[in-house]
């Protein structure tokens, strides 16, 4: 039983936690593994902070590998403008109440040029808002490594993701031409302007995500969790109705439903979903039983075939 | 060629298990790590298939996938009316006009008993690098043979790799059985002739398996309609019973990291236990300096731990201001890695330029970089099993290498510790991995064992060895001494070798 620690563990007072089953340990180890490596070997890394599930667990991850240290990095919020309203006020939260450092960036031409997931349709709305902007704040930062929290389990281009993923000065990621990744050796030499993005939840599942939410009590966006909200349907996805720009097209009408967010994103793009899911053992329960994949209200993947492997090759995370 | 009626029933099987995917997911316990398993073998052996198959029948594709996936296979429908299970893995662009996979792909499934990871690798031999990539973290290897084929210099290559990066656990599955019409004589051939090639390579643990991936048998669900010959396992039950990797048992080993000293009160060694335990109170020596010192504290972000073991991402606080690095180790005393200058090693050239003789490369190692030549002593003959000598080493190639570094490294044998016995080679030039590789053992300093005039030879009962190993002013002189643990055989040999 290599991973045990039978009468090991000495709980620190304040903490009632039970310890972690093995599985969720040996992800655990892994992703503090790799925070650690890249912060030592980089100069500049940034962590992409997104607000949504996996960031959050992200978050923690980072917090658990440098303790008791803070943070050394800071997080960049890429902020399409279009976000949901509660994830931005959790975000100024988690700041507020981890000590970290903060960076925001907006794509400007998204204010002049007025760019919105309604006017430019969601591919070029992405492009614009979400890779383009994320370009410029990764130059903007000199960063030479960015954390993401992409896994592997998501989408079939993410399946074949290193977890340092070498980019070129322009950002652009090469499939057929990976370095080799062998056991947990990570080669993070890059020259300037070249970088690496690192993703220490490659390994993790839906599932595990949600366990390890629970097992170690970390905060999300109460979105997740149903509650009766304002919704419209729209292209077949239920859309959250509460932000004053959504503009109801002909033929739609607002209603409240019990609904909750299996993934967040931009709320024009992100489809609800019909749940009774008000705690985390629901939420479990519901992904154990799920029919669909996670991905599945998610426009942005939708858009043409092999999606998000071209928006990666072009520097989408 | 006519399908046996026997067949037919198994098909309708197979047909009402594609019609309802996702129906009753699996819930993995969660009692045990997750198991990392390869699949490899030749091109068009069916390991996508074999996969799409797996993740299919233990309900891992839910619906909207499945949707996409009959979408995608339009055209390319086999004539059981099943989906293109390939396209569940090739999701690059590449692959999909290829249709080949390029690239490691990872998939994550689960049956009631356990969880698994995946990495379905490719076969190609230009993608041989992508395969030692999924080998080097696998616990277990599944090798594909198409039962009309049989084995191919690939399944050996494929075979051999595994191997040396210490896979002991192999799956052969005989895939197209049903092409085959079931014959059993021709998969006992098979599977004979791996056993051979598995026991020549000291692996003893192999369950060869007559398998349908396309028409899911023996994956899942069993084949005994068709093949009531064959009584053993499915491919499934294989997997929920094997066992993972080990910790390894040689002493405590901590890769050092990262420096943490958030304030002046408190520093810590931070980084992830690669051998043996910890506690409170442990001597530890820190090499290469040879500095010893005593823990104090094992820090975690909210445990206060008594103990870590091997696989713990850790922070160690010791007991006297000492000066420790990134790169250092930081080891039990009475059980050293070794460290010098001049070590051996089996590696795998991973790229086009191959390994180039006396070329200076990076060398990493757990959190440890530093310069190497590189020197090639033998390449393996992958038909033969014979090692020939060699100067170079090419792209795929697995061979003998002779390490030559200009400061103190930091190893043990790969078989000791699959963490401190492994590195990776950098080529300066390109930043780009060049090889993986194992340690075999310590040589002695360049120039060779003779030219050291001054060196003797001290035999001692291993008891007395360790406690003078031990003693505080032996671990600082310890790059003076080294340390041998070998058969009074192997000391013969070695006093034989000294005396030239």
């Amino acid at each position: 039983m290599p991973h045990t620690h039978p009468e090991t563990e000495l709980h620190n007072p304040q903490s009632a936690k039970p310890p972690l089953d093995p599985h969720l340990k040996a992800l655990e180890n892994e992703a503090i593994h790799i925070f650690r490596e890249v912060a030592a070997e980089f100069e500049r890394p940034v962590m992409l902070y997104s607000i949504g599930k996996d960031s959050s667990v992200l978050l923690h991850l980072a917090r658990k590998a440098f303790y008791p240290g803070r943070v050394p990095f800071p997080l960049l919020h890429v902020n399409t403008g279009w976000k949901f309203q509660e994830m931005i006020a959790f975000r100024d939260e988690m700041v507020e109440k981890y000590d970290l450092d903060l960076v925001v960036h907006t794509n400007p031409r998204g204010a002049t040029e007025n760019i919105t997931p309604f006017s430019h349709g969601s591919a070029l709305y992405t492009d614009i808002m979400k890779t383009e902007a994320l370009r410029q704040a990764l130059d903007a930062g000199r960063y030479d490594a960015a954390f993401g929290g992409a896994r592997r389990d998501e989408e079939a281009s993410r399946a074949k993701e290193r977890i340092y993923s070498f980019r070129t000065p322009d950002h652009r990621w090469d499939p057929r031409n990976q370095r080799p990744e062998l056991w947990n050796i990570y080669n993070g030499m890059v020259r300037k302007g070249e970088s690496v993005r690192a993703f220490p939840l490659s390994n993790w599942t839906e599932v595990d995500i949600w366990r390890y939410i629970q097992a170690e009590e970390i905060p999300i966006v109460p979105l997740y969790f149903a509650e009766k909200r304002p919704i419209v349907e729209r292209d077949g996805m239920m859309i959250l109705a509460e932000d004053p720009r959504l503009e109801l097209l002909p033929g739609e009408t607002k209603r409240e439903e019990v609904i909750r967010f299996r993934t967040l994103g931009c709320f024009p793009l992100t489809g609800a979903i019909r749940s009774r899911a008000t705690t985390l053992d629901d939420i479990i329960s519901e992904l154990e039983t799920a029919t669909v994949s996670e991905r599945q209200g998610r426009a942005i993947d939708r858009d043409q075939a092999g999606s998000m492997e071209k928006k990666k090759r072009e520097g989408y995370f | 060629m006519t399908a046996p009626a026997i067949a037919n029933a198994a098909l309708d099987e197979t047909t009402a298990v594609v019609a309802f995917p996702a129906q009753e997911p699996a819930r993995a316990t969660r009692d045990t790590r997750p198991l990392r398993l390869i699949t490899c073998g030749s091109v068009d052996d069916g390991k996508s298939t074999l996969i799409g198959r797996l993740l299919w029948d233990t309900k891992a594709v839910k619906e909207d996938q499945a949707a996409s996936l009959q979408r995608d296979s339009k055209g390319k429908q086999n004539d059981l009316g099943l989906p293109d299970f390939a396209l569940l893995l090739d999701g690059l662009q590449a692959e999909r006009e290829q249709g080949i996979t390029i690239d490691v792909a990872y998939r994550y499934f689960s049956t009631d008993r356990r969880s698994f990871i995946v990495a379905d690798t490719p076969g190609h031999e230009q993608y041989t690098r992508n395969m030692a990539t999924g080998a080097s973290t696998a616990d277990l290897a599944v090798l594909l043979v198409d039962a009309r084929v049989g084995l191919l210099e690939q399944t050996r290559r494929h075979a051999t790799i595994a191997t040396l990066m210490g896979i002991r656990q192999f799956v052969l599955a005989v895939n197209k059985i049903d092409l085959t019409n079931y014959d059993r004589a021709r998969f006992e051939q098979i599977s004979h002739e791996f056993r051979e090639l598995a026991l020549s390579l000291g692996v003893r643990q192999v369950t060869a398996i007559p398998v349908s991936a396309l028409k899911g048998e023996n994956v899942v669900y069993d084949g005994r309609a068709s093949m009531p010959w064959y009584d053993g396992p499915t491919l499934i039950e294989v997997l929920e019973l094997a066992t993972t990797r080990s910790a390894q048992t040689v002493g405590f080993r901590l890769p050092v990291q990262r420096v943490s000293r958030p304030g002046e009160s408190f520093r810590g060694y931070q980084g992830t236990v690669a051998g043996g335990s910890v506690k409170p109170g442990d001597s530890v020596v820190i090499l290469p300096s040879g500095i010893v010192a005593n823990v104090t504290k094992i820090v975690t972000f909210d445990l206060v731990r008594n103990a870590a073991v091997a696989g713990d991402a850790i922070t160690l606080v010791l007991d006297r201001q000492v000066d420790v690095s990134r790169g250092d180790v930081i080891a039990a005393i009475d059980s050293q890695p070794m460290t010098g200058l001049a070590f051996d090693a089996q590696l795998v050239a991973l790229q086009p330029e191959g390994i180039q003789p006396g070329k200076r490369y990076w060398l990493k190692s757990g959190s440890r970089r530093q310069r190497v030549q590189v020197q090639p002593a033998s390449q393996l003959d992958l038909n033969s099993g014979k090692w020939n000598q060699t100067q170079e080493l090419p792209m795929n190639a697995i061979g003998k290498v002779h390490l030559a570094f200009d400061e103190q490294a930091i190893f043990d044998t790969y078989e000791q510790n699959r963490t401190t016995g492994a590195f990776i080679l950098i080529d300066p030039d390109t930043n780009n991995t060049v090889a993986g590789g194992m340690i075999t053992a310590k040589r002695a300093a360049l120039g060779g064992i003779h030219a050291e005039e001054s060196r003797v030879i001290l035999s001692l009962p291993a008891d007395l060895a360790d406690q003078l190993m031990a003693t505080e002013i032996f671990a600082n002189r310890r790059e003076d001494a080294e340390v041998r643990r070998v058969t009074a055989a192997k000391a013969v040999e070695i006093i034989d070798a000294i005396d030239g």
